[in-house]
């Protein structure tokens, strides 16, 4: 098994391309949930027929490719150490529950890493596919395609009248949820972001932090998904989140500008005071690291800060949690021990720009 | 505005929560959204599933509170014979145990759809590409054993000879998918 490009690197290979709106829109994701006919769900199948569909996966598709997501890597969840499923989870490759209930699940994750594959998760099949920026319809035509290759050889649970059947009530007929990853600083800057998530929700979507734990965006990374499967095609879906994030984009780039109009010196002295605190700490935890990266990236965004390249968000906001300090380390750390190499690292990747 | 927890903050966060299908507009401060943990979705699935426990408990207690005896019995008894769930333990953790789940609770579950779908309760999107085909041919292969019944009985033999050999067509076809149990 040769995972250890999935782990060793903070960023994903699709990453790397600049997608549309990419001053904005960090990913796109589209997630399909499928089970297999007449096995129950994995909350209450019998390890023998779990076991079953993790065999058939690594079987069947373990190194085939599809399009140009080449040399799938099937990968037990079993038998992972814990800081590889932490980093696997910091990269949004897997969920924390494929880790939580591991017995017998598994992933099957393409080398360019934009398909994985969730296998005997909350559901027998999840896929996920991701685009760099925005680009929610190209990402749903590559997700349908690559159902429909994986439905070649799996028999889905399909209800003519309720669709696709899922576990939770809450994913069934598409079993799609489609979701786009925002940097939203100058919203929450002036606090509109607080005013617009509500008035998102009442659309059936939903927006929300990413990252961290408590109430704050770590980061001020949202990502805002649909709520309703049932009843809607994955077309109008697409579409109607495509609009929702348009009109953000749109919200975001106004309070950017009125920012610089109305207090330049004031942000260019926070982004400039940011940029000094990842330059120069010693020690830094995860809180002000992100809140700083924001900054900074927002900073490149704007033209204040150069010679910087945008990925540097993507790519330090995964750099610096917990799981991929102690991958990196190769032991445990402990929190103080972890500040003060998230500090470090930091200040090495920054070096490297210059 | 003060938040509406501590009453000492000023509220910083606003949003709607949906409570036994009642919106309540919720105004709190940073800190108390933290303690209370609004806003904090780790996983999406944990956090709908709340919401859906509430939405299913909500269907529950209404029909509790009609007066409907027979119904209430129905329910009591509806058990999945695949996986051997109940409706009771459907509602209690909000999930299904397997996809008959759907089949045996189906009178029951419109209610829960429409609250969680925004009024759906049919779909309306993509099917499977392979067995969607088996699908249609089931349905072409029902009407023409109807068309082959009538035939008969008006004893039009040579048509339904026709309509026979249609139908041995369609079903020598069968479509086999390696994944699944079939026992
Ligand atoms: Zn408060
Ligand atoms: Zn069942």
């Amino acid at each position: 098994m040769s995972l250890e490009h999935f782990i060793d690197e903070a960023i994903s290979p699709w990453m790397r391309d600049d997608g549309p709106e990419s001053d904005i829109v960090l990913s796109s994701r589209i997630r399909l949930a499928r089970n297999v006919a007449d096995v129950s769900f994995p909350l209450i199948a019998s390890e023998e027929k779990l076991e079953a569909i993790h065999d058939f996966f690594q079987e069947k598709y373990e190194h085939q490719s599809f399009r140009n997501h080449e040399d799938f890597e099937f990968i037990s969840i079993r038998d992972l150490t814990a800081v590889e499923k932490h980093v696997l989870v910091e990269k949004h490759l897997i969920s924390p529950h494929l880790v939580k209930y591991s017995d017998e699940s598994a992933a099957l994750i393409s080398q360019n890493e934009q398909i994985s594959v969730m296998i005997n998760e909350e559901d027998h099949i999840r896929i996920q596919l991701y685009y760099p920026g925005l680009q929610l319809e190209r990402a749903l035509e590559d997700a349908f395609a690559f159902d429909d290759w994986l439905e070649e050889r799996v028999d889905y649970a399909f209800d003519e009248t309720r669709g696709y059947l899922t576990c939770c009530p809450t994913n069934v007929g598409t079993g799609l949820r489609a979701s786009v990853m925002m940097h939203l600083p100058a919203l929450t800057i002036t606090k509109q972001i607080n005013r617009i998530i509500p008035a998102i929700n009442q659309l059936g979507f939903v927006v929300r932090g990413i990252y961290g734990e408590g109430s704050e965006a770590v980061g001020n990374i949202f990502q805002v998904s649909n709520q309703i499967t049932l009843g809607k095609s994955e077309e109008d879906i697409v579409s109607d989140l495509g609009s929702i994030v348009n009109q953000l984009i749109g919200h975001e780039r106004n309070a950017r500008s009125i920012l610089m109009k109305q207090s330049e010196l004031t942000l260019e002295d926070r982004i400039y005071r940011s940029y000094g605190v990842l330059e120069y700490s010693r020690i830094i935890n995860a809180t002000e690291a992100s809140r700083c990266i924001s900054n900074v990236r927002l900073g490149i965004d704007l033209g204040i800060i150069k010679h910087t390249s945008r990925n540097i968000l993507n790519e330090l906001m995964v750099l610096i949690q917990p799981g991929f300090l102690q991958h990196f380390a190769k032991k445990n750390l402990t929190a103080n021990e972890r500040d003060v190499l998230r500090a470090s690292l930091i200040r090495e990747r920054l070096e490297l720009e210059k | 505005m003060e938040c509406q927890e501590c009453h000492e903050r000023p509220a910083t966060l606003h949003f709607t929560q949906v409570i036994n299908g009642e919106k309540k507009e919720n105004h709190v401060c940073e800190v108390c959204a933290k303690e209370k943990g609004y806003l904090s979705y780790p996983d999406e699935a944990y956090s709908f599933h709340h919401l859906l426990t509430d939405l299913i408990n909500f269907n529950a207690s209404k029909l509790d509170s009609v007066e409907n005896k027979t119904l209430k019995q129905q329910s009591q008894e509806l058990t999945c014979t695949h996986c051997g769930m109940t409706f009771s333990q459907f509602k209690q953790i909000g999930k299904f145990g397997c996809a008959s789940c759907y089949e045996t609770f189906s009178s029951r579950l419109d209610p829960i759809f429409r609250r969680a779908h925004a009024g759906n309760t049919k779909h309306n999107g993509k099917v499977p590409k392979r067995t969607g085909i088996d699908l249609q041919t089931r349905k072409q292969i029902e009407s023409y054993k109807k068309e082959l019944q009538h035939l008969i009985e008006t004893e039009a033999f040579e048509d339904a000879a026709i309509i026979r050999d249609k139908i041995k067509e369609l079903e020598s076809n069968p479509r086999k998918s390696e994944a699944g149990d079939k026992s």
